[in-house]
């Protein structure tokens, strides 16, 4: 079973559809509680970093999120899924901090890029043992909408790396059951449905 | 390198393609999730509906063409035409479009296009801008280009980033139809007027227009559609095209 994660911020449909393609069996939960329970958790969500903390704080997802990670079980993020596992977040005006799951910070693209970085983009892996990326091709291309990228201190958890004039982390895992991506695999056809149905084979 | 993109569009009315699409061994050339299907095999980077449905009543057909489609294929999905509430953003979303494109009501009221970057994101708010030459500049057209604005095009284009478009659909109503190559001059002129994606559209009749449009016109993405439809080119061959030209291309 698939955990896709509801806290309003964007539209789950075509994360549903896209496990669904892959095979998975797929439930989409707005609760703490729910989340608990969960084995295979997908966090997407696309949008404000302000809006999305607050809106997982009402609910106590950020808490239950934090325990789902804590107790290793497997983690696939999604664009805001992947950048709320950081401390800090240049877009947050209140200063409202990420899950802290990893030291570093999400900050915006230069000023003299088009942003969003919109379109599709290449990855170049750098660890190749990642289960995710069984069955992708280093240089593979992607779908990316983002305006701001995240930049861990420890370069072990990156996974790939993308270039658009700033070459930023494109993937992470932390070596274990750890995954979140910046780019959109429910968008990317084959590629990324390659990476959801890695997923759910090893996870679902 | 983020690559350039090729963008098939379905005119839909009624939630059936016109301009008939004439692929091979379609079951059913005027069903758009279909056209759709075979395009995302082809190759497309990103697929447009624009809705052209005249009828408010049937206006939610295209509903289900978008939830039809985005159940079978995955990449982006823009849908376009007459889109002036909220409500219609939201339905469409719903339904499983990523991005919705805004014509009339972003220059009848620009804080439609404001009110919905900040409520659905930038990212999935394209606004689209038809224009025309007029004396010494470009002038905005509206309602399916019939009606002039009186305002000129690379102002109209800034106007809109700063409210929140996250990406331009330029149209040269001239070039439109023609098959004689997009408009490269307002293309280049918008492209190096504005931080956000621009897409060229009208006027695709051959390879060299697209490496004009993307190269010369500085455009992210072209759109075109009966090139596509009636199998005068097809998107691999585009693709190629581009890439054997030095352009970074999603093969």
């Amino acid at each position: 079973m698939i955990t896709v994660v509801d806290y309003g911020m964007g539209n789950l449909r075509s994360v549903v559809k896209a496990f669904e393609h892959v095979g998975a069996e797929v439930e989409v939960v707005s609760t703490a509680k729910a989340v608990d329970k969960a084995t295979a958790l997908v966090v997407p969500g696309v949008g404000a970093f302000d809006d999305c903390m607050t809106t997982l704080g009402k609910a106590n997802l950020d808490e239950a999120i934090n325990r789902h990670i804590f107790h290793g079980k497997p983690y696939l993020g999604i664009c805001l899924g992947h950048q709320i596992l950081f401390e800090a977040h240049e877009e947050s005006r209140k200063k409202i901090p990420g899950l802290g799951i990893f030291p570093g910070t999400v900050r915006r693209f230069p000023s003299d890029l088009k942003v969003p970085h919109m379109g599709w983009n290449q990855i170049k892996i750098y660890r190749k043992k990642c289960p995710l990326l069984r069955g992708v091709e280093d240089g593979e291309m992607f779908y990316f909408v983002h305006s701001y990228y995240t930049e861990p201190l420890d370069s072990r958890i990156v996974a790939t790396r993308t270039d658009y004039g700033v070459n930023f982390t494109s993937m992470i895992w932390d070596g274990s059951l750890l995954y979140s991506v910046q780019f959109h695999p429910e968008k990317s056809q084959n590629a990324g449905l390659q990476i959801l149905k890695n997923y759910t084979e090893l996870y679902g | 390198m983020l690559a350039k993109r090729i963008i098939p569009c379905l005119d839909v009315n009624q939630g059936r393609v016109v301009k008939g699409v004439n692929f091979l061994n379609l079951v059913d050339a005027g069903d758009p999730v279909e056209a759709a299907c075979r395009y995302d095999e082809m190759g497309a980077d990103e697929l447009v509906f624009l809705d052209i449905t005249a009828s408010a009543e049937k206006r939610d057909i295209i509903i289900d063409v978008v939830e039809k489609t985005a159940a079978k294929i995955f990449i982006p999905l823009t849908v376009g035409g007459g889109i002036n509430k909220m409500e219609d953003i939201r339905n469409l979303l719903n339904a499983g479009a990523d991005k919705v494109s805004i014509n009339t009501a972003a220059v009848q009221n620009i804080d439609f296009v404001r009110k919905s970057a900040k409520k659905f994101g930038s990212q999935c708010i394209v606004v689209a801008i038809d224009v025309k030459l007029s004396g010494d500049h470009y002038e905005v057209f509206i309602h399916g280009g019939r009606t002039p604005t009186g305002i000129e095009a690379i102002s109209w284009a800034k106007r809109v980033e700063k409210a929140g478009a996250g990406e331009i659909l330029l149209t040269s109503m001239e070039t439109d139809g023609t098959k004689n190559g997009y408009d490269i001059d307002i293309t280049r002129q918008i492209s190096e007027s504005v931080n956000i994606p621009v897409i060229a559209s009208g006027g695709a009749g051959e390879l060299a227009h697209l490496y004009d449009a993307l190269v010369d016109g500085k455009a992210d993405a072209v759109l075109a559609a009966s090139i596509f439809h009636y199998k005068e080119l097809s998107i691999r061959q585009c693709k190629e095209y581009l890439l054997s030209k030095g352009v970074t291309i999603r093969l």
